[in-house]
């Protein structure tokens, strides 16, 4: 029996007055990659961004609702965002490595600012996570060369490393390879199937097949709510419901 | 054949006016660093000004005079306008936010005259006497809404998701304002302090009724001190032959050191492209 | 747990401060000028602005002189400085070719950077003999029969000082003009040169035309520069508070008159003369650039 991460219970969004995820409900699984699918503007990003809290960085949401990480509601008041969001790391749809740090800085930071002096320490934990991201072959030795000087593929898998380094427990991945060439795809895919050895792997995707080659689960979510989840099998090949079975077919999105 | 004619009549003055601008600015340049080169002599570099009269002597004073008021200013300026910025880009929306801005681009409008007897009223009278200390505090209300103004604009252009990747790290938001965002904005925000210090080396005005000038040196901030401009606009207006060759050597020196700066902010652009 | 909130909160508060320090400095520097020119203001009034008398030792003050200066040389210096301005911009935005531009553009940054008291040097040395000896004679051999070029050429004149001032405010006409320029969109030029019209009338229509608010914009920041401007001034108008038409004469200036005459100002009324001065070279610079300013933000809600 799957042991439960994150358990959304009765979750709504808002954008100003828009409402954005509708009454959704669902468990995520524990060492698994969960994938949330649907066509553009439907809210996944917007889920994934209530999970570690960054949806209410942007002024005039509103959210209603639990999620449970650990069976903890993270909305409850006495907890800290700042320390979901140490907990649960996330990458981007476009690459944003921090510009006027070397690659290694980018992957310290994160450290250093939470209070991490021991430069041993920092260097191995850097070092770690580089070769979790796939990354460190390739920048081993110009670790000290600026972040931008790196192609996108190579820059995304450095803010792969740049949440690793934290350890979080869980990673929430937004269409990280919308912007990529297949190469450079097929490494993150490769990466994210890897990482769920240890972390608990949420992957926002428009791309059905990276959905189909990734994910152990997979959520479809349209106009704000879930419409299916299941194991991702089983949606792709046997699907309940029936926009699900027409999104899968591409009859929109 | 009218409209031919017209058109070459217009080309004819814009490049006319192109040499004309050429000109001048040869002519000004050429002729400040060729006579204020040939007026300089180590004396200069190393001696204090002779008493009234007499030939010889130098603007030791005024050199260091100028640095340290310039050096005081940045002291008082840059963490106050850098902060300032920081509070223009942070809480952009807010209505105290839209004042601030105001405020600041009137400042920025104001003659620099008018800043030094602004300083003279508030700082000179309650003291009781003119000082360095009040040439730094009108050079700095001078450098205030420029530096201001180039950090809101460095930090507003840098894009949500280079912040929304520090939050994401679990870090407050003061750290990734002041070590990650302001990190990323540093280069354009160096070049500004280093464009205003450029700017006020060279004021004389806002000085006249602070720092007012001395033929000595001053012995604390809280005396009047020598500054190079200072120096250069009394020697120049005044009859003496020698005087008016110090003059030309000092503009020299000024020209020269305020070319530096620009010079540095320019490479400073340059090397984080 | 509350601990979180202290160390943003601290910053918060930090910030705010700073930006209500950098507000009060503003608000300081009106209520000074106030306080200063108070007692001038309740001697003289409004009527401070038509005396023609400017008298430190019978306690007269008028600033007519100073306006009258101010205005002369200021528009003077924009009669020579806007074409000239505009015709920079337009060849380093329409004309140029790479290297002559940047040539261009490095020349007008150094000479907006020279300073004022460098600008004062050059012309009392350089630029004065040039008009006594040369121009000034010239003009008054051609011109002479015109009352702005009669009497005695003294060389710190009005005119020397309104030839340094136009050298002065060209940058910044001709910086934001460019910019303007280069913000034009490439099709409207297109499309007038593919209706065939040579380059000035292409300028003319495709260019000026569209551009015409912030231009107006440009010149007023360049006029109230020229206006605020005064160590430069000061060194070649010769400081003299007297009204006349002859553009040889010495004047003096509402910037000039307070650089040269307040460290000497011993009397109350004499330096409260001295800062209502000011208050009115402020208040003018300040009305300047908030019409100038609107105009701007006018501009790009016509877009």
């Amino acid at each position: 029996m799957e042991s439960i991460k994150i358990k959304i219970e009765n979750f709504s969004a808002w954008y100003g007055e828009h409402q954005v995820l509708k009454n959704i409900s669902f468990d995520i699984y524990k060492n698994k990659v969960t994938a949330i699918i649907g066509p553009s503007g439907c809210g996944k990003s917007t889920l994934i961004r209530c999970i570690n809290r960054l949806h209410e960085v942007v002024p005039q949401t509103k959210i209603n609702g639990k999620i449970y990480i650990d069976e903890k509601n993270i909305y409850d008041p006495d907890v800290d965002p700042m320390e979901i969001r140490k907990k649960v790391g996330m990458v981007f749809q476009q690459p944003n490595p921090f510009p006027t740090m070397t690659i290694f800085d980018n992957v310290a930071i994160g450290l250093k600012l939470n209070g991490l002096r021991d430069k041993k320490q920092i260097y191995e934990i850097v070092i770690q996570a580089l070769n979790e991201a796939g990354l460190y072959e390739e920048v081993k030795n110009k670790l000290d060369a600026y972040a931008t000087r790196l192609s996108g593929g190579q820059q995304q898998r450095l803010c792969i490393a740049r949440a690793l380094a934290l350890r979080p427990e869980i990673i929430l991945f937004d269409e990280p390879c919308s912007a990529l060439d297949p190469i450079s795809t097929a490494k993150i895919e490769d990466t994210i199937v890897k990482l769920k050895e240890n972390h608990t792997v949420i992957i926002v995707t428009h791309n059905l097949q990276q959905a189909a080659r990734v994910a152990d689960y997979t959520a479809f979510l349209f106009l704000g709510e879930l419409i299916e989840y299941g194991p991702t099998n089983s949606l792709f090949t046997a699907p309940k419901m029936k926009k699900t079975e027409e999104y899968i077919r591409g009859v929109f999105g | 054949m009218n409209r031919k004619l017209k058109d070459k009549i217009f080309r004819f003055i814009i490049y006319i006016s192109v040499c004309v601008v050429v000109f001048v600015f040869l002519f000004i340049t050429i002729y400040v660093v060729y006579k204020g080169f040939s007026s300089i002599n180590l004396d200069f570099f190393i001696r204090l000004p002779k008493p009234v009269g007499e030939k010889g002597g130098g603007m030791v004073n005024a050199i260091v005079g100028s640095f340290m008021i310039v050096c005081l200013a940045a002291l008082f300026s840059v963490p106050l306008s850098i902060l300032t910025g920081i509070y223009l880009s942070e809480y952009k929306n807010e209505k105290f936010a839209n004042v601030v801005r105001s405020a600041l681009e009137i400042l920025s409008g104001v003659p620099s005259i008018i800043i030094g007897i602004f300083v003279y009223g508030l700082v000179v009278v309650p003291m009781k006497r003119f000082s360095l200390l009040a040439g730094s505090i009108a050079l700095s209300i001078i450098m205030l809404p420029l530096i201001a103004k180039t950090t809101e604009e460095m930090l507003n252009m840098i894009p949500l998701s280079i912040k929304e990747a520090g939050l994401a790290l679990g870090l407050k938001k003061w750290k990734v304002v002041f070590y990650i965002l302001l990190n990323t904005a540093k280069p354009g925000v160096l070049t500004g302090i280093l464009l205003s210090l450029a700017r006020v080396f060279g004021e004389t005005a806002p000085l006249l009724f602070t720092s007012f000038g001395n033929r000595f040196w001053h012995r604390s901030i809280l005396e009047p001190a020598a500054a190079l401009p200072l120096q250069i606009f009394v020697y120049a207006i005044a009859p003496y032959d020698d005087w008016n060759r110090q003059a030309w050597a000092g503009a020299f020196v000024l020209i020269v050191l305020v070319c530096i700066l620009i010079f540095l902010s320019r490479r400073l652009i340059l090397k984080y492209k | 747990m509350r601990k979180k909130d202290y160390s943003d909160k601290v910053f918060e508060v930090i910030l705010k401060l700073s930006a209500a320090i950098s507000l009060s400095i503003v608000i300081l520097l009106v209520l000074v000028l106030i306080k200063h020119s108070f007692l001038s203001i309740k001697t003289f009034k409004l009527r401070f602005f038509i005396n023609t008398v400017w008298d430190p030792v019978f306690e007269k003050f008028g600033a007519l002189p100073f306006i009258y200066g101010t205005l002369l040389t200021s528009f003077l210096a924009l009669v020579i400085s806007v074409p000239i301005s505009i015709s920079i911009a337009l060849f380093l935005s329409e004309f140029a070719e790479r290297k002559l531009k940047e040539f261009l553009s490095v020349v007008i940054t150094l000479l907006a950077a020279i300073p004022s008291v460098i600008y004062g040097l050059w012309g009392i040395f350089v630029l004065a003999p040039i008009m006594r000896n040369y121009v000034g004679p010239i003009l008054q051999k051609f011109f002479g029969f015109l009352p702005f070029f009669q009497g005695n050429i003294y060389g710190l004149d009005y005119l020397s000082a309104s030839v340094v001032l136009s050298i002065m405010i060209t940058p910044t006409i001709s910086s934001i003009s460019k910019e303007l320029f280069d913000a034009v969109p490439k099709n409207l030029k297109e499309a007038a040169l593919a209706l065939g019209a040579t380059k000035y009338e292409m300028i003319k229509i495709s260019v000026l035309k569209t551009t015409k608010v912030g231009i107006i914009a440009a010149i007023l920041l360049g006029l109230g520069r020229a206006i605020g401007e005064t160590m430069a001034v000061t060194m070649i108008i010769g400081n003299i508070p007297n009204i006349s038409l002859s553009l040889f004469s010495s004047g003096a200036t509402l910037a000039s008159v307070i650089a040269n005459e307040f460290a000497e100002a011993t009397e109350d009324l004499y330096l409260s003369s001295l800062y209502y001065i000011g208050l009115v070279l402020f208040l003018v610079t300040l009305i300047l650039n908030i019409i100038s300013k609107f105009l701007i933000k006018h501009l790009s809600k016509t877009k």
